[in-house]
């Protein structure tokens, strides 16, 4: 709401030297934030002068300009003309000044910037030779004083209904001093669009009395007569049983000029607040709309049919609005109509406006409108929110209902109007009065004054209570000990509970006052394992190495063609956005590495040699989520236990992943050598150090699955028999079509699989000291046997003495068949209670060789 | 050499012994020193000369000229060893100098790794508030509608709803949204946790901002909520005021101003005192709080003549930008390893 503090002024005591900024700060204090402020845009001198002499010379480009003599005041006229370059006319005091516009005469006051002035958009005027003369300043117009438009030329001031003597200010006459402040009104607040809402706030902030121009018991109304425009209200599909139209009030003026103009100090304000100044009848309309809040519109009576009738629009029926767009109606659409008239269609009426968002060209006032009927209607907000959603329109009027209008300021507005255009365009106000509807009897609330004192934690009295609730509209009636009957104001339709009440007695008592008190909270259980467990990943992550990222969540089916998902994979089940920020990244990741990818390739291409990233973040499927509408409720419902079933069930699982990517070096080149290329054991035994860290074990087994490389991926299966993951390098297609850098290695698990696992481990006895014995064996195998299978077949066959077995050797080459390779092992031996003899440690060595040759054709390589 | 020394002549005893002694202190390496060793200590020294014609001497003699080679060699012997363990240190001292390396040169054969500031940032604020008795609470992103808006008092016309800048799900009947702050969570906390309530709940937040130098479409936010018997706005004012000294010093603190938001009544926007703000401390806008309306307790099936709260929410990227001077949200969003290398595992 932009608020002309010359125009606040007229409501209340707002001293001349008020500092703008300090009252923005105040403002602010009160819950009006400051989003802008319009200060003053000119330095002088900006004078009044008057024409003295003009001459029209034409020029070889085509233009005819005027070459004037103007008497810009003592102060500012030169005595005697330039000798080479007199002005027209006789001489005398003046200056000479080149203007190209022509609705001005000789005799004529209009506004001269002079050499040293500064226009808006820091446009500084000094004096210039044009068309052969030297002009000693400008003739200006309303639009480079940011007064608003051109239409005819240059500022006449007897146009503006203004007057003055050559030399007085220009900038004080045409209010050029004016402070403008823009506050930001939060959207429950409606009454504090209008200048009587931030009156009042003015008022009670600074302590003053208030006259509330929008009270019906203070302002004029009309009474209602039996012979008003007729209106009739027709709502058949009221929402959630609100009629659309509970009140209109209609007043005939007639007689108007219709070559009646606004005054120049209405247009300065509706152009300071923000809107355009457009005819006298339009113009009062929104000056009383800012005024007082309420929307007002105005018909040409000639043009109207016989009677008004609001109505539900029929589905499909098209209207064309103010702004040249015809929209296709919605059955919700509340319409103003009329019967009877001209261009009436099959309905025999016409639809002469959308209810309370905007009207259309029909019966709107024109260059010829002497009679008028004024609409000051009040509509259900929700109604209005829809209509304007719906169709993309927020007008000042949409703005106002939805947020809330007073439902007692009809009639008062409805006269506020007739009577500025009484005044300002002549023509009479007709007795005849329309009122349909009455406004709704006042809300009343019970506060217990210890209610406010327990949820704001500062000590009011009851007659500080009362006199705040009195400052903002309330009327309050003290029903029994330190409690309160509290007659809302009809403009806080905001205002339907004890707690609303307990705001306002906080905020206009001062959020100041509220001591700061640490509450102590009950003890709590800490992080869960869960959280501690994602900690302790996170961290050991970036201690190995990798740097956290933070990808967005959206992909595509193109990002998942690139990573090579076979049609059916779960991975291409996306949940889709309806409004996503782009078309090409409609869908929600189903795992990490699908955006992660991005990340890497950006970090190359902004020249990065080797990266090793992670994230850690939900992903989601569309698989198993419920078809059909989702389960809704209304705020305050609390949902049966069934109903929050529903609710927890329509919301798709979303489990939590980490998944990591290296390209290029896992060991860094350096003076200690070449570094080490990332392979798939890299990231595959990253994934074992995570499990081994919390304490599982998992089953690492090969597997083909995208987008990795068919022969280098490895599965990670848990103890429970669940897939913690995969880890290998990416596909070298793969890489190619996310431009990422050959052999880039990967990682993707799932965390929640993980801390699913129980805890299997057990301490089973005290940490034997008697020494170990050593074995090493190296054995021949067929190439494809995994090695963990090996691995666990030697574990088993040598026995619970075995401590330890390392592989410390793989080797395929020339000395071995065909098909084969070797694997050396290491086992450690020990034993609990006494020193292993070395045939007894080579025994158990044998046993677990032999093993390993019936299961697996083992041969010990000698 | 050769002169046959006279076990008995005390003086040439002595004369040889102090030959000894200066040749070994001469000795200025160990191999002269293995020489004199040699010379003063081997089977043909004088002294091991006179002491083998001890045993040709008479009876009465052995003993006194016992007691004087026995003693001089002895002597020999023990600076011998002396003199050997001085130089043996010396020649130790200067392998030690040899096998000298650069300490300087780069060690950093192991790739340094770095979590997210955000990250930090969010387990900085959950330890604080875990301190204070506090829990931490999750949710999910993908969240339903009643959840994200009904359920926190947004009814489907509030002005409010219309206010944020949703990603809806597809096909919009479905009823779920991308959420537009962490507040469901509260009444998720509410209705699975129930009262008394301590929580706070970190996490990401989805509105349909372009990315630009301070909005992204997905950032993050900590919300707080505590439900109690008797909680006030002056709990809500010291939880801020703690919160505050926590992340921006021991100097700061909150100011609240009057606003609106659906979920609490009365309703503030908060700012802190920023000891640290370029060009002076000041006060900055940090996020919005107030105490939690009646119907979003009701939602929940407790009682609000009863129970009564607070909550707040605050944005983590805006902490983060304001906190490290940082003045885009690009760097934040866009995954460079350089922003993250900055700030290592502490942010």
């Amino acid at each position: 709401m932009r608020v002309p503090l010359n125009w606040l002024a007229d409501y209340v005591d707002l001293p001349a030297d008020t500092d703008p900024h300090v009252l923005a700060a105040e403002f602010a204090a009160i819950g009006l934030e400051e989003e802008d402020f319009f200060g003053p845009e000119i330095t002088g001198p900006l004078v009044v002068g008057r024409v003295l002499e003009l001459v029209k010379e034409e020029h070889s480009n085509g233009k005819t300009v005027n070459w004037c003599r103007v008497d810009v005041g003592p102060e500012h006229n030169e005595d005697a003309d330039d000798p080479k370059d007199p002005q027209p006319g006789d001489e005398g005091p003046s200056r000479g000044i080149i203007c190209g516009a022509h609705n001005f005469v000789v005799g004529d006051l209009i506004v001269a910037c002079l050499p040293g002035a500064v226009l808006p958009g820091d446009f500084q005027i000094a004096a210039r030779k044009t068309y052969g003369h030297k002009s000693d300043g400008m003739i200006c117009s309303a639009k480079e004083l940011g007064l608003g438009e051109d239409h005819d030329g240059i500022i006449v001031l007897k146009n503006l209904g203004l007057s003055g003597e050559p030399g007085d200010d220009a900038i004080a006459l045409l209010g050029l001093d004016q402070v403008t402040l823009d506050v930001n009104v939060t959207p429950d607040r409606g009454y504090q669009l209008s200048m009587r809402g931030i009156a009042r706030e003015y008022a009670q902030m600074k302590g003053q009395s208030f006259t509330d121009i929008g009270s019906p018991t203070v302002a004029e109304v009309n009474a209602p007569t039996d012979d008003g425009f007729p209106v009739v209200i027709e709502d058949s599909k009221p929402i959630d049983g609100n009629v659309g139209c509970d009140q209109f009030t209609a007043l005939q003026v007639t007689g108007l000029d219709p070559a009646a103009t606004t005054p120049f100090w209405m247009q300065r304000r509706l152009i300071a607040a923000g809107m355009r100044p457009i005819s006298l009848t339009v113009d009062v309309t929104n000056y009383v709309m800012l005024e007082l809040g309420q929307p007002l519109h105005a018909y040409d009576t000639a043009l109207l049919g016989e009677e008004i009738v609001v109505r539900r629009a029929q589905a499909g029926e098209k209207f064309t609005t103010l702004d040249d767009v015809e929209r296709t109606l919605d059955a919700e659409d509340l319409l103003i109509t009329d019967r009877g008239g001209q261009g009436s269609d099959s309905t025999g009426g016409k639809i002469i406006g959308l209810a309370g968002v905007m009207g259309g060209a029909a019966v709107e006032v024109n260059d010829e409108t002497t009679d008028v009927v004024i609409e000051s209607a009040h509509f259900d907000p929700i109604s209005i929110a829809r209509t304007a959603r719906r169709h993309k329109l927020s007008s000042e009027a949409s703005r106002r209902f939805e947020r809330g209008v007073d439902p007692r300021l009809g009639p008062v507005a409805a006269r506020r109007c007739a009577d500025l255009l009484v005044e300002l365009a002549g023509g009479t106000l007709s007795p005849a009065t329309t009122q349909v509807g009455q406004a709704p009897e006042p809300t009343v609330i019970e506060l217990p004054v210890k209610r406010v004192d327990s949820l704001v934690g500062v000590d009011y009295t009851t007659a500080e209570v009362t006199g705040l609730l009195e400052g903002i509209g309330a009327v309050i009636e003290v029903i029994g000990k330190d409690r309160l009957a509290v007659t809302v104001p009809s403009w806080r339709s905001d205002i339907t509970a004890d707690v609303d009440l307990i705001e306002e007695v906080a905020r206009t008592g001062g959020y100041d006052r509220i001591p700061s008190i640490q509450p102590a909270a009950r003890a709590g259980q800490g992080m869960t394992e869960a959280q501690r467990t994602r900690r302790r990943i996170s961290n050991l992550l970036a201690a190995d190495g990798f740097t956290e990222v933070l990808s967005y969540p959206f992909t595509s089916d193109k990002r998942d063609d690139q990573l090579r998902l076979e049609a059916d994979d779960v991975r291409r089940k996306h949940i889709r956005l309806a409004n996503p920020m782009s078309e090409d990244l409609p869908l929600m990741r189903t795992n990490l590495l699908s955006t992660l990818v991005e990340l890497v390739a950006r970090n190359f291409g902004r020249g990065a040699k080797d990266v090793a990233l992670f994230e850690a973040g939900l992903v989601s499927t569309s698989a198993g989520l419920p078809a059909g509408p989702g389960p809704r409720h209304l705020p305050g419902y609390h949902p049966s236990d069934a109903e929050l079933e529903e609710v927890y069930a329509s919301v798709p699982a979303q489990p939590y992943h980490y998944a990591g990517i290296i390209s290029g070096n896992a060991e860094m080149p350096g003076v200690w050598g070449k570094g080490r290329k990332a392979e798939a054991t890299d990231v595959i035994d990253t994934v074992r150090r995570i499990a081994e860290t919390n304490g599982l074990e998992v089953t690492v087994e090969a597997d083909q699955i995208a987008p990795w490389h068919p022969g280098r991926a490895a599965k990670f299966v848990l103890a429970d028999g669940q897939t913690l993951g995969h880890a290998g390098e990416l596909h070298p297609k793969a890489c190619e079509n996310l431009g990422l850098p050959a052999r880039t290695v990967a990682f993707e698990i799932d965390l929640d699989a993980l801390l699913a696992q129980e805890d299997l481990r057990a301490w089973d006895g005290a940490l034997s000291t008697y020494p170990v014995s050593r074995q090493d064996v190296a054995l021949i195998v067929d190439a494809d046997l995994p090695a963990q299978t090996l691995a666990a077949t030697l574990r088993e066959g040598a026995g619970e003495e075995l401590e330890l077995l390392e592989t410390f050797d793989l080797y395929t080459g020339d000395q071995l068949p065909e098909g084969k390779k070797s694997l050396a092992f290491r086992l450690t031996f020990r034993t609990p209670d006494r020193t292993l003899k070395a045939d007894e440690a080579s025994a158990m060595r044998e046993a677990a060789t032999k093993l390993a040759a019936e299961r697996h054709g083992a041969e010990v390589r000698s | 050499m050769t002169d046959q020394l006279d076990p008995l002549d005390e003086s040439a005893v002595k004369a040889a012994v102090d030959a000894a002694l200066s040749a070994f202190a001469d000795a200025r390496t160990l191999d002269e020193l293995k020489a004199a060793k040699i010379d003063f200590t081997g089977d043909k020294a004088p002294l091991a000369l006179a002491n083998r014609a001890i045993g040709s001497l008479d009876k009465a003699d052995k003993a006194a000229a016992g007691k004087i080679v026995g003693k001089s060699r002895g002597q020999v012997k023990k600076a011998l060893d002396a003199r050997q363990a001085e130089l043996e240190a010396e020649r130790d001292a200067a392998v030690l100098i040899e096998e000298s390396i650069d300490v300087t040169l780069p060690t950093d054969r192991a790739r340094l790794g770095a979590r997210h500031p955000l990250s930090l940032i969010q387990e900085q604020a959950s330890d604080y508030f875990i301190g204070l008795g506090w829990e931490v609470a999750e949710g999910p992103e993908i969240e339903s509608e009643w959840l994200n808006f009904d359920s926190l008092n947004f009814g489907p016309d509030h002005p409010a709803r219309q206010m944020q800048d949703t990603f809806f799900v597809d096909p919009p009947e479905a009823g779920l949204v991308l959420r537009t702050h962490t507040s469901p969570v509260q009444s998720r906390s509410l209705l699975q946790r129930g009262v008394p309530l301590y929580i706070v709940c970190p996490g990401k937040t989805f509105r349909t901002d372009e990315l630009d130098a301070t909005h992204t479409p997905v950032f993050h936010q900590i919300e707080g909520i505590a439900i109690d018997k008797g909680l006030t706005m002056a709990n809500l004012q010291g939880t801020l005021d703690g919160f505050a000294r926590e992340m921006f010093g021991p100097e700061s603190k909150t100011r609240l101003r009057p606003s609106f938001f659906p979920f609490t009544e009365p309703s503030a926007e908060m700012d802190f005192w920023f000891p640290n703000k370029v060009g002076g401390p000041g006060w900055i806008e940090w996020g919005g709080c107030g105490m939690v309306h009646p119907n979003v307790l009701k939602a929940a099936g407790i009682d609000p003549e009863v129970y009564q709260g607070f909550a707040f929410g605050m944005g983590i990227e805006r902490t983060l930008m304001l906190r490290e001077g940082i003045n885009d949200m690009h760097d934040m969003v866009e995954g460079d390893v350089r922003f993250s290398a900055r700030f290592g595992m502490k942010a």
